[in-house]
Parts: C-alpha cells; sequence; structure tokens
C-alpha cells in the first residue's frame, strides 16, 4: 500500500468535514462573535461595543420582549392542545388496528407540506372577507362569529397558533404512537385479570410508560415552536402591529434593510438560543429524575 | 347483571365516537388542501363568491398560465435541480463518513462524531446571519452551487447518525471477505456497505428530499435572481406581486405541494421510520 493507512481514511471523513466546518461551524462561531459588534452588513469595519447589544436587548427591545412572549404562548397552546390531540389520535389508533394506517397516512399530510405552503392556504381559508371560514360561519347561521382572523389583534395570535397546531400534531401523534406499541400487550391482559378497567390501566400502564415519550415530544414542540416562523412570515409577516411578531422573525427584520443590524441580529440569536437550551436541560433533567425514581421496575 | 348486550353495545358506540373523532381530524387534515385546488380552478371572477368545492367550471389553464406566465414552471425546475443535487451531495458525503466512523480509524475520531451529532442539539436561531455574511465572502449568494452546498451541511449530521447506527449493527464478515479478495477500502464502502445499506439509504433520501424541496430561509436569504428561485420563495414573491390573484397562487401552491404528497404517499414507510427513529434517538 502506498499511502499510509490513516491518510487514506481522511478520505472517507474529508468531504462531510470541509462542508460541516465550512458552512456550520464557521457560521456557529460568528455569531458568537458578531454579537458583540454594531455592523451594517456591508461597511468594511466592524465597531466593537462588547455586550451592548445585549443589554439594549433585554432593556430596551420591547418588540424582543413582545415576540418571546408570543411565541411562549404559542408554545403553550402547542404543549397542550396539539400534544394532548396529538396523544388521543395515537391512543384511539394504537386500539383500532385494521384502520390504523390509513388514518396515520392522512394526519401525517400536514407536517409533510412546506410551511409556506401551509401558511399561504391558510391564510385564503382564514381571509376576513371571502375565506371558507368565515362563508362556513355564514351559512351555518352564525354570521357574527366571522371575522378578520388573522388581522384581527384580538384573535390574530390564537389563530396563528392553532394553524400550528394542525401542522404539527402529526409528528408528536407519530412519536405516540411508536411509543405505544412498545407496550407489551400482556401488560394490559395481566391488569385487566386482576380486574383494572381501561382508566386504571391507562392510568397505572399507559401514562408512565409513555413519560418518557412525552418529554420528548414536548422538547421536540418547545424547540420547534420557538424557532418558528415562516408559516407566521406567510400568514401576517408578524401583524397586524406586532401581534404575531416571534423571536426568528424578529431577527430577521433586524438583520434586513432598514435596520441592517447584523450584530445586533446575532446577539438577538444568542439570546433566544440560551433561553432555548435551557429549558430543554430542564426538562431532559426532569425525565431523567423519573427515570431515577418512578419507573425503576420497568 | 348487565346483560352480553349490554357490554356489546356499549362497545360499538365507544368504537363508532372513537372513529367520528378520527374521521373528524382527518377531515381537517385533507379538506385545506381540497380548498387549494378547487380554488386554483376557479377564475378571478368567481373565486371570491364561488363556495363550491367543486365549481361548475373547471378552470385547467390556470396550471398552464402558473406554469408559463407565473414561472412556475422554471421554479419547478430549480427545485428538482436543488433537491437532486443536494440529496445526492448527501448521500455520498454522509456515508462516506459514517462508514469512517463505523469502521476506519484515525486520529480524532470520536471528537468529529460528537460535533455532529451536537450539531443537531444545539439550536441556535439567527445562525443563517452569519451564514448569509460567509456566503457574501466566498461570492457564493446568489449562485445555485452556494445554495446546494448548504442543503448538504444542513442535512449531513442527521444523515451521518442515520448511517452510522445501521454500520454499527452490520455484521463484518462481508467486508472482511472483500478485504480478503484484495477490495480497497473504497471499493468496500461503494459495493459491499452501501448495497447493504439500502433500507436506510431510502430514509435519508426521502428525509432530506422532503427537507430541501421544503426549505425556505435560505432561498430567502441566498436569492436575489428570480430565475434561481426554487417554488417555496418563488410562491412568497409571487403572492407579494400578484396579492389577489388567488386562482394562480393557488394553482402555484398546488405545484408546488402535490409531489410532496404523492412521494409521500408511495414512501411513507420510510418517512414513518425517519420519524420513529429520530425519536429513538433523542
Amino acid at each position: 500500500m502506498k499511502t499510509r493507512p490513516e491518510l487514506e481514511n481522511y478520505i472517507f471523513i474529508l468531504p462531510a468535514a470541509v462542508i460541516f466546518a465550512v458552512f456550520y461551524i464557521i457560521p456557529f462561531i460568528w455569531v458568537f462573535q458578531l454579537g458583540l459588534y454594531e455592523w451594517d452588513g456591508i461597511l468594511p469595519t466592524k465597531a466593537f461595543v462588547g455586550l451592548a447589544n445585549f443589554k439594549e436587548i433585554i432593556f430596551e427591545d420591547r418588540i424582543w420582549w413582545s415576540s418571546m412572549r408570543n411565541a411562549g404562548y404559542i408554545t403553550l397552546v402547542a404543549l397542550t392542545l396539539q400534544n394532548i390531540l396529538a396523544f388521543l389520535l395515537a391512543w384511539a389508533c394504537d386500539r383500532q388496528m385494521r384502520l390504523k394506517n390509513f388514518y396515520r397516512a392522512l394526519f401525517f399530510i400536514p407536517p409533510v407540506l412546506s410551511e409556506v405552503v401551509v401558511g399561504l392556504v391558510w391564510q385564503w381559508i382564514l381571509d376576513g372577507n371571502y375565506g371558507l371560514l368565515n362563508g362556513w360561519l355564514t351559512r351555518a347561521g352564525f354570521p357574527f362569529l366571522a371575522r378578520s382572523w388573522l388581522s384581527d389583534p384580538q384573535t390574530a395570535l390564537t389563530t396563528v397558533a392553532v394553524v400550528h397546531c394542525w401542522k404539527g400534531f402529526g409528528w408528536g401523534f407519530l412519536i405516540f404512537l411508536a411509543g405505544l406499541q412498545t407496550i407489551p400487550r400482556e401488560l394490559y391482559e395481566a391488569a385487566r385479570t386482576d380486574g383494572a378497567n381501561a382508566w386504571s390501566c391507562f392510568k397505572h400502564i399507559t401514562l408512565p410508560l409513555m413519560m418518557p415519550v412525552a418529554v420528548l415530544v414536548a422538547v421536540l414542540t418547545i424547540l420547534g415552536t420557538m424557532m418558528g416562523f415562516i408559516m407566521i412570515h406567510a400568514m401576517t409577516s408578524g401583524g397586524p402591529g406586532y401581534h404575531t411578531q416571534v423571536p426568528v422573525l424578529h431577527i430577521l427584520s433586524s438583520m434586513m434593510p432598514p435596520f441592517s443590524r447584523f450584530g445586533y441580529a446575532c446577539a438577538q440569536g444568542i439570546s433566544v438560543g440560551l433561553v432555548l437550551v435551557a429549558l430543554s436541560f430542564i426538562q431532559y433533567r426532569f425525565l431523567s429524575m423519573r427515570r431515577d425514581s418512578a419507573w425503576v421496575d420497568q | 347483571m348487565r346483560s352480553q348486550g349490554y357490554y356489546k353495545a356499549k362497545r360499538v358506540i365507544i368504537n363508532a365516537l372513537i372513529h367520528l373523532f378520527l374521521i373528524a381530524i382527518a377531515a381537517s387534515c385533507i379538506v385545506p388542501m381540497g380548498w387549494m385546488v378547487s380554488s386554483s380552478l376557479k377564475t378571478q371572477e368567481t373565486v371570491f363568491a364561488d363556495m363550491s368545492f367543486v365549481p361548475g367550471e373547471l378552470h385547467f389553464e390556470n396550471y398552464l398560465l402558473a406554469w408559463r406566465e407565473g414561472g412556475f414552471g422554471r421554479y419547478f425546475f430549480n427545485s428538482i435541480l436543488y433537491t437532486v443535487s443536494a440529496v445526492l451531495g448527501i448521500v455520498v458525503i454522509a456515508s462516506l463518513a459514517a462508514y469512517a466512523f463505523s469502521r476506519l480509524r484515525f486520529p480524532g475520531r470520536n471528537i468529529l462524531f460528537v460535533m455532529f451529532v451536537a450539531a443537531m442539539m444545539i439550536p441556535l436561531p439567527g445562525s443563517f446571519v452569519a451564514l448569509y455574511v460567509l456566503l457574501n465572502k466566498l461570492h457564493l449568494r446568489n449562485t445555485a452551487i452556494g445554495y446546494i452546498l448548504c442543503m448538504i451541511s444542513v442535512g449531513l449530521s442527521m444523515s451521518i447518525f442515520l448511517l452510522k447506527t445501521f454500520f454499527d449493527r452490520l455484521p463484518r464478515e462481508l467486508e472482511d471477505a472483500a478485504r480478503m479478495d484484495g477490495a480497497t477500502k473504497l471499493g468496500i464502502w461503494w459495493h459491499v456497505a452501501m448495497p447493504l445499506a439500502r433500507p436506510v439509504l431510502a430514509v435519508v433520501v426521502i428525509f432530506n428530499a422532503l427537507n430541501v424541496w421544503n426549505e425556505y430561509v435560505l432561498a430567502m436569504l441566498i436569492f436575489d435572481d428570480k430565475a434561481l428561485m426554487p417554488l417555496q420563495r418563488a410562491l412568497m414573491v409571487f403572492r407579494g406581486e400578484y396579492l389577489t390573484n388567488y386562482p394562480l397562487l393557488m394553482a402555484g401552491l398546488t405545484i408546488t405541494a402535490l409531489p410532496i404528497i404523492l412521494v409521500y404517499l408511495l414512501m411513507q414507510k420510510y418517512i414513518v421510520r425517519g420519524v420513529t427513529s429520530q425519536a429513538t434517538f433523542g
């Protein structure tokens, strides 16, 4: 063999390492560096401002705070409405062996569609004047319920959150279903013969065994929702006013003209990232605590 | 004692209610798509007034208009080009790396692998800001190759992880036999490991194809030139320019969504496998 074996081995890893280093690692490091500068993205010189960007985010940027609040609200709706729905559907499907594949096929259509498609279709359906939803409400005899769902400040955020749940519940459903199918049927049968009813089976077998899966789904939901923005960009662009503004949309607008504040946008990204890392860390801790105590007997 | 009939009736009713619930949710997944297709077959005059799902006249010429005048034909081919190139790149590069992580020895192996996995777990919203700066410096902004390289980088971590897990479980006998016959390492990777990895490669292909086809943010930051834009980006530009031309917009949306729905329905099993393996990883 002419080349040394280790050199030959590097051929395998080289393309991945180069692309990863250039398009992932370097930008990753730059975000932390740029966060300390004031820079418009064009001028060759950047002005070092230390932690001033972060100070501004925390003490002056009211839109950043309201965008975090909005994303938090959407996340809460997703954690409850979307995940409970996903779990109930998975539980119902797990029992219905015959039509399981049919339902599963349909439930996963929204997740495979792009956020742009979903956002634009729902925007059309929810249109205040010509939308399908208002048309149906009027025809069903509830014309007083019809409204401009996405441009009315009172309903915009909740409407966006519900569409988000519609798009996302299929993920949770699939993961919950996969989890439910790992529970051995014998456990249920044994409990049945001991005289347990459906509710106590659910409470003492299904729920505890599904806890780790639920935490996983919750982590994925929080990360996905807090970072999501394309669907909102397509539906409302953060409006009316800033009623549906979310963090990443805010980062994008800081970076784009007329603001063109690249350093500030990076600082915003770091701030949101820190919050997300903290949140998922807490949840994994919660999970491992449960693993240590409650379900040792598993 | 309640009769046998009582329990039977109770079970039938509960089952019916469960199915009703499931069907209602399933319908909610389809109705918006149906409305999208229906609106795409109406005219600018009827689309605002006609609330029927199957309009009296079906204006299929909207698709021709969207394809030619709306430019969706060009965007469609751009999307195909980006998706095929990025997925090919990911499959080759990720499987080479995954094979090395699983079978070959070299200094720094573990650290590199941990970095790839960590990239999947650490959320950094706004890293696109720096990526934009980088692409500008490399003169890769507003180029197809710049976009494709970015999309390859996005897909690498997950794909390497999936493939490495697969190679780790693969018995080594076949590879040893090939080595006895004097095959090179690259030869073994291509002729032995890759054919065996077909099932997991299918997951990698489908998952990344969906991902690239549906990508929006980088397409927005990278392309100024309309002629280079993929469908997702072009849809938003079209919406901005022809604010109320709903029939053409809906035709464009259908052109964008239909291939994905078809691929999904045909390849469901791989998608389900992909999602659940992602889940078990976490």
